[in-house]
């Protein structure tokens, strides 16, 4: 069942569109992140399906209902944000139960959902203690479970983690996503610039761009497929290599020259597409290093970063200004200077057409 | 503190309390040396310019502000040079002579000013409780006699009664108009304009807004045309016009209602400071917990700033316990409005009686004091 469904929504301030008509079905249950650079109004978006920022044009519906025009607390969702923003003055408890108060529930009602949260999240011993008395996971988890406490059809997350430091963000988002897993028919929107966190926790992922959706879909789609040279940079750490190719032969496989060289991809291309430039891709983990005179590129080292479980080598290929990287399992000996031929599997490469599409999704 | 440089100071050098009267000396030394160095400057500059200058009144007062300004300048650049040339900054010792040197230095810089301060502050206070003991001219022993008299004294109760009075309605008026003021002045366009508008009356002095509300108040005889506002709104309703300042309790409101439209303005500045500091994140919080716009007020934002609230509500209160223009202009303590501070002028130049004057001044300090300690102690927690 679709339980958040947005339609062509838009959003301007001003004469400034920010969002440019977002189309997104939403079924009960999932977990969705947005993720997508700096800018490219996934908070927005999210702070509009919150109800705290207005909707511009466009429809949205949750749980079936239009809610354009229903405030904050009657949409049936629930938001963390990003600085906790717990009230300072209150306890853990009347924090989470400061919701229930203002709609007038009864007492032992409020308590009893309190202290479940509390149970949920282990902060019992800590529920008549202050917000500055508590750590900063502890924190956090005292917002998820103000949130819990209200039940909601659809949690909201503005990018909980980023305020927690890198140990405890690993131990937070292993909760956020044990949560989840304890609450199989709640619908959650988690907003991060992290792609680990979405990679993590997602079951689909709504790649933002300037407020278009560049790509949705599972994690391991959009790392395996990626539809645009954007999701394929944006996905992967280090990104993915993007060369400039040409397609020399078209068909059931595609042939390019890449560097003078002739290389067999095995997408199929349309015939129109014959003679195109394109831009040939192929993530760092993908390649190795070739023995043979098999190879797809050729360079020179640039640059080595020994992370001790992977070694990411920079490469400068000639002709080509940005230089190929590619990561391999293990401490390595490569040293700058060296020259290395650098190879990959038929079907780990990429393909995308000069406008940045990939040849998968023609 | 100073003091705390001890702690990294060479074993050589005296320690503990030692080491601090060693700095002290010092310091004073060099204090003395430069207050001398700066003043002689200044008057041998101000003698040679003057055989120059014409006699003008108006450019010698110039010339003495300018060489007072420059006086101070000198004492804090030669002192620290004094101190520099005493611990130099280099050579095999720079260490213990830069550790040194911090020791002292805030003395040097403190040091006008705590004299200062002494002269016009601790003096006046302990020549005031010394003076509370003598008679009208200060020169005979009379024990606790002011203080029997003060005890029993009829208009020094009333002066009390209404100074309580003014402690409980002004603090709490000013504070919680200004906070009104505050809270819908952020929200509307034309706030700025608004803020202005009620922030001005901070800038008239309060015998200035004495003469306002005089007119306010102003009574003419019935049948004649009311000139003060509020008898013209009166008689316009078909009441009789009131002099009122003159109507025994309540007018005790009604000079406190000047006050009230001075403060306003300060609370109102703080506390607009103090709600734009309040995350914007709890806010949106308690917006989609359901709280509507007046719970978010009382129930979020009020308690995120009782602090700056509680320090607004003691600085107007230090002021309200010295309340004395207003009520010397509009009434000079006539119709029962008498309060401390009038009551205190009036011994001192009417009475001419420095004993009572000054038991009565220990019975307002007395007052103040603890506020005012609570208020610098709230005040520092909020800066931290």
């Amino acid at each position: 069942m679709t339980d958040l469904s947005l339609k062509n929504i838009q959003k301007s301030y001003g004469n400034t569109r920010v969002i440019h008509g977002i189309d997104l079905d939403i079924e009960e249950g999932e977990f969705i992140v947005f993720v997508g650079p700096s800018g490219c109004g996934k908070s927005t978006l999210l702070r509009m399906i919150a109800g705290l920022e207005s909707i511009t044009g466009g429809e949205m519906f949750i749980g079936g209902a239009r809610v354009n025009d229903i405030p904050p607390s009657q949409r049936g969702i629930a938001m963390v944000f990003q600085s906790y923003a717990l009230y300072p003055h209150m306890t853990v408890y009347d924090n989470m139960a400061f919701g229930m108060k203002i709609a007038k529930a009864p007492k032992e009602e409020i308590d009893k959902r309190v202290q479940e949260a509390a149970e949920i999240l282990q902060l019992t011993p800590y529920l008549d203690r202050l917000p500055k008395a508590l750590s900063g996971g502890q924190r956090q988890r005292v917002a998820i479970g103000r949130a819990i406490v209200r039940n909601p059809k659809v949690f909201l997350f503005d990018e909980p983690l980023s305020n927690l430091d890198a140990a405890l963000r690993v131990a937070t988002r292993i909760e956020i996503a044990k949560l989840k897993s304890s609450m199989p028919d709640t619908t959650m929107v988690y907003v991060t610039h992290d792609q680990v966190e979405a990679m993590t926790l997602a079951d689909r992922i709504v790649v933002l761009s300037a407020g278009h959706i560049e790509q949705v879909g599972a994690p391991i789609a959009l790392y395996e497929k990626p539809a645009n040279l954007f999701v394929a940079r944006f996905i992967g750490s280090p990104a993915m290599n993007i060369q400039p190719a040409r397609i020399e032969k078209t068909g059931g496989q595609t042939v390019i020259s890449l560097s003078g060289r002739q290389v067999a991809v095995p997408i199929p291309s349309p015939e129109s597409l014959a003679g195109a430039p394109a831009h040939f891709g192929v993530r760092p983990e993908d390649l190795r290093v070739a023995d043979g005179d098999d190879f797809l590129f050729e360079g020179e080292v640039h640059f080595v970063e020994r992370l001790g479980e992977v070694t990411n080598v920079y490469v400068n290929v000639k002709d080509v200004d940005e230089p190929v990287v590619v990561k391999i399992a293990g401490v390595q000996k490569h040293a700058r200077g060296e020259r290395l031929r650098l190879t990959a599997s038929a079907e780990k490469m990429h393909l995308f057409t000069k406008e940045g599409r990939s040849l998968f999704y023609i | 503190m100073a003091i705390s440089s001890t702690e990294a100071a060479p074993r050589s050098r005296p320690p503990g309390l030692g080491r601090f009267l060693f700095n002290m000396a010092i310091a004073l030394g060099i204090m003395i040396a430069g207050i001398v160095f700066a003043v002689l400057c200044a008057v041998a500059v101000f003698t040679a310019l003057n055989t120059v200058l014409p006699d003008i009144k108006l450019v010698q007062a110039v010339l003495v502000m300018v060489l007072g300004v420059a006086a101070c300048f000198g004492y804090f650049w030669g002192s620290n040079r004094l101190l520099d040339l005493i611990y130099p900054p280099r050579g095999s010792r720079v260490a213990d002579n830069i550790n040194a040197a911090n020791g002292i230095r805030p003395w040097l810089f403190l040091g006008p000013a705590i004299v200062i301060l002494g002269i016009y502050l601790v003096y006046p206070v302990i020549n005031s409780i010394f003076l509370s003991f003598h008679g009208p001219s200060g020169e005979t022993w009379v024990g606790g006699a002011n203080y029997a008299w003060l005890a029993k004294d009829a208009a020094f109760r009333e002066s009390m009664r209404n100074n309580i009075l003014w402690l409980i309605v002004v603090p709490a008026a000013a504070t919680f108009f200004g906070l009104i003021a505050a809270a819908l002045t952020d929200r509307i366009g034309w706030g700025n304009v608004a803020k202005s508008l009620i922030f001005m009356p901070m800038a008239i002095s309060f015998v200035g807004a004495s003469v306002i509300w005089k007119f306010i108040y102003d009574y003419r005889a019935e049948g004649s045309e009311q000139i003060g506002i509020l008898n013209a709104v009166v008689t316009f309703f078909g009441g009789e016009p009131q002099a009122w300042i003159t109507i025994p309790f309540w007018n005790n409101f009604f000079l406190m209602v000047i006050l009230i439209w001075i403060q306003t303005g300060f609370a109102m500045v703080i506390l607009s400071a103090a709600l734009r500091g309040i995350p914007e994140e709890t806010i949106e919080a308690a917006i989609i917990d359901g709280a509507s716009p007046f719970q978010i007020f009382y129930k979020i934002k009020v308690p995120q700033i009782w602090g700056t609230i509680a320090v607004v509500w003691t600085t107007i209160t230090i002021l309200v316990l010295k309340v004395f223009d207003i009520v010397l202009a509009m009434t000079n303590g006539q119709w029962g409005s008498q309060v401390l501070a009038n009551y205190m002028f009036d011994w001192m130049f009417r009475g001419l009686d420095f004993g009572r004057a000054s038991t009565i001044a220990l019975v307002i300090m007395a007052m103040v004091t603890p506020i005012m300690i609570w208020n610098i102690r709230e005040a520092r927690k909020d800066m931290k």
